[in-house]
């Protein structure tokens, strides 16, 4: 039961991730990578880590990739053209790549191939991480939410249109004229 | 309990409660149309069986007869995708919510409730936070621009205040010290509603709720004065129904949440004989989710439509550094306690 | 019953595809998009282990890992958005001002 989940739903991750690289437009990319996150929650419900299956759920796919999905939205992206790259790499790029993966795997297999997991053990309770949280792990939680701030003003930052100064003078003088107008005119 | 037993239990558990929801939400509608008719002296449906009783059956009729239409350069993959998603990610909430305590039904003991989970408050901010993709993808793939910018409002309005929401919540999930609902509901025993500790949190609660389910006064990403239908512009027939049933069962969820979170749940007095004790739980849980909902048919009835900049600095500036306030000060007292 | 060495295979197959779009596409949102695969794919790994050795700190990475992600994430795209402005193409090649091409 527990290795047919596990099966379904990781090869479901692993198609939702090749579908990311194979689709053209960024839209569905990122609505791959929901999938595979979606699949991936689940694989963490099977390793009794409910906290964090829901947390993926609400944090990456509900946040993350929402945020994804409106800037590509809103910047209104297409599919981008090929350009052509090294003809070097191209050959030599996917093999390489399919050797790193081989040379992970058997890695994985050669260190842990013999441990094996006690399944159905009992699900990880919310109480614990957050004692673990708020205990042992304090200061990268606090360093932690400094980052997060760091980064969220840096977006605002950089996000915000910035009005060149003289246009905005500009537009303020001829708004008080139109106003000056408009109170002459009554 | 064998598992055959088990799937079949949860089986006949699932068909029932999608049967009370889905007609739920047909009379819902039915009593939204009749109160917010008799606001505004108008008399509501009335031709279709004894009190327009059988209105929302003639409008299921006229939904599967609709012709659907699909515009042309709508991406169709998501143009399909969003309604079902939106439908999908409704229904799922509802799996978690609990109506009333253990019964014993036909010799089977079990739970008024599909299942109980250790975290199914955080599975239903999970699925509400998946139910942007709904309202988002609607509006981009139907390659029109007031359901794009219908699409936009209603993405960025949910992000925002779903913040507020979850931050709302923090306080009942202190003072209980669970993330089960039915753990919500047991904590409130004896009169403990956490209404009364955390009305603050309950009022910020609401107002989140009803943002997250775009219901007037926040309906900024379907306001039908200014950008046709919104998102759902695009949509006719059973796809634009999808939209319709998502909404309402979304308003369900989130007043049953207030119940269970807010107002005890089915904890009430017990009197009487077996059978009244038996069924009262329920009945209370019922009355105070009909509240609920009434509340979101008078507000309808009653409040204007905010703009859109108001909105958006309402969620910001008010509502998420008063519920931030208001966790704090919860935990500070639980602290000194 | 599902052995560890399961999921980590599982891990560095999204790793590694996570790698390989962040290589091979040309599109500056997907490979932001393959950043957030190969994060996916370490947290299963961390998660893994976590069960395996019956510790929570491994679920509390994965916390940490996801925050430093949504910051990344914030960023990230607000870098997209000014490129984007100024120099109107979201195409990886086409920004090679640094370069001496």
């Amino acid at each position: 039961m527990q290795l047919t989940l596990f099966l379904i739903f990781g090869a479901l991750a692993v198609a939702g991730a090749i579908n990311l690289l194979v689709q053209r437009h960024p839209i569905y990319s990122a609505l791959s990578l929901v999938t595979v996150m979606g699949a991936l929650a689940v694989e963490y419900l099977l390793l009794g880590a409910e906290f964090i299956a829901f947390v993926q759920i609400i944090v990456y796919a509900g946040a993350i990739m929402v945020l994804f999905v409106f800037v590509i939205m809103v910047l209104n992206a297409g599919e981008v053209i090929d350009q052509p790259r090294s003809r070097i790499a191209a050959f030599l790029g996917l093999p390489i790549l399919t050797l790193l993966a081989i040379e992970l795997i058997s890695r994985v297999y050669g260190d842990f191939g013999a441990t094996t997991l006690t399944m159905g053990s009992p699900m990880v309770q919310t109480g614990p991480i957050g004692q673990s949280l708020f205990h042992e792990f304090l200061l990268p939680f606090e360093v932690t939410s400094v980052l997060f701030l760091v980064g969220v003003l840096g977006a605002v930052v950089l996000a915000a249109r910035r009005e060149k100064p003289q246009v905005v003078a500009a537009t303020r003088q001829q708004h008080d004229q139109e106003k000056a107008m408009a109170a002459a005119q009554r | 309990m064998t598992t055959t037993a088990f799937f079949l239990l949860s089986l006949v558990k699932c068909l029932v409660v999608l049967f009370i929801l889905l007609t739920a939400v047909a009379y819902i509608q039915l009593a939204e149309r009749k109160i917010v008719g008799r606001m505004q002296a108008r008399v509501g449906p009335t031709r279709v069986g004894p009190f327009g009783l059988l209105q929302p059956a003639a409008d299921a009729v006229k939904f599967i007869l609709k012709e659907d239409v699909t515009p042309d350069g709508a991406h169709k993959f998501l143009y399909v995708l969003a309604p079902i998603l939106a439908v999908v990610l409704a229904l799922l909430s509802v799996t978690v919510i609990p109506v009333g305590g253990m019964v014993q039904l036909f010799g089977v003991h079990t739970a008024l409730q599909l299942t109980d989970i250790d975290v199914g408050l955080l599975l239903i901010l999970a699925v509400t936070s998946m139910g942007v993709y709904g309202v988002v993808l609607a509006g981009w793939s139907s390659n029109s621009k007031y359901s794009l910018l219908g699409s936009l409002r209603g993405g960025s309005q949910m992000i925002s205040y779903e913040l507020s929401l979850g931050l709302a919540l923090i306080g009942p999930i202190m003072l209980a010290g669970t993330l089960s609902l039915r753990g919500m509901v047991e904590a409130q025993r004896h009169l403990h509603w956490f209404i009364f500790p955390q009305i603050v949190g309950f009022f910020i609660y609401l107002t989140a709720a009803f943002a997250e389910t775009n219901r007037i006064p926040f309906d900024l990403p379907e306001a039908e004065g200014e950008l046709g239908a919104g998102y759902h512009t695009e949509y006719s027939a059973m796809k634009f129904a999808m939209f319709f049933l998502a909404e309402y069962v979304n308003m369900i969820t989130v007043s049953c949440v207030a119940t269970l979170v807010f107002l005890g749940g089915w904890m009430g007095p017990l009197f009487g004989p077996v059978w009244l004790v038996a069924i009262l739980p329920t009945l209370y849980f019922l009355i105070k989710v009909s509240f609920f909902l009434f509340l979101y048919i008078w507000v309808r009835g009653t409040l204007p439509r905010f703009r859109y900049d108001q909105l958006m600095s309402f969620g910001w500036k008010v509502l998420v550094p008063l519920a931030l306030a208001n966790v704090m000060v919860t935990s500070l007292v639980i602290a000194l306690k | 019953m599902v052995p560890l060495s399961y999921y980590l295979a599982l891990s560095a197959i999204l790793f590694c595809l996570g790698v390989a779009g962040f290589l091979f596409k040309q599109d500056i949102i997907t490979v932001f998009i393959s950043i957030e695969l190969m994060l996916n794919g370490v947290n299963l790994a961390f998660v893994a282990f976590s069960h395996a050795l019956h510790q929570v700190a491994g679920n509390v990475f994965v916390f940490f890992v996801m925050v430093v992600a949504a910051a990344e994430a914030a960023v990230g795209l607000a870098i997209i958005i000014a490129v984007v402005r100024n120099r109107n193409t979201l195409a990886v090649d086409e920004l090679s001002q640094l370069g001496d091409k």
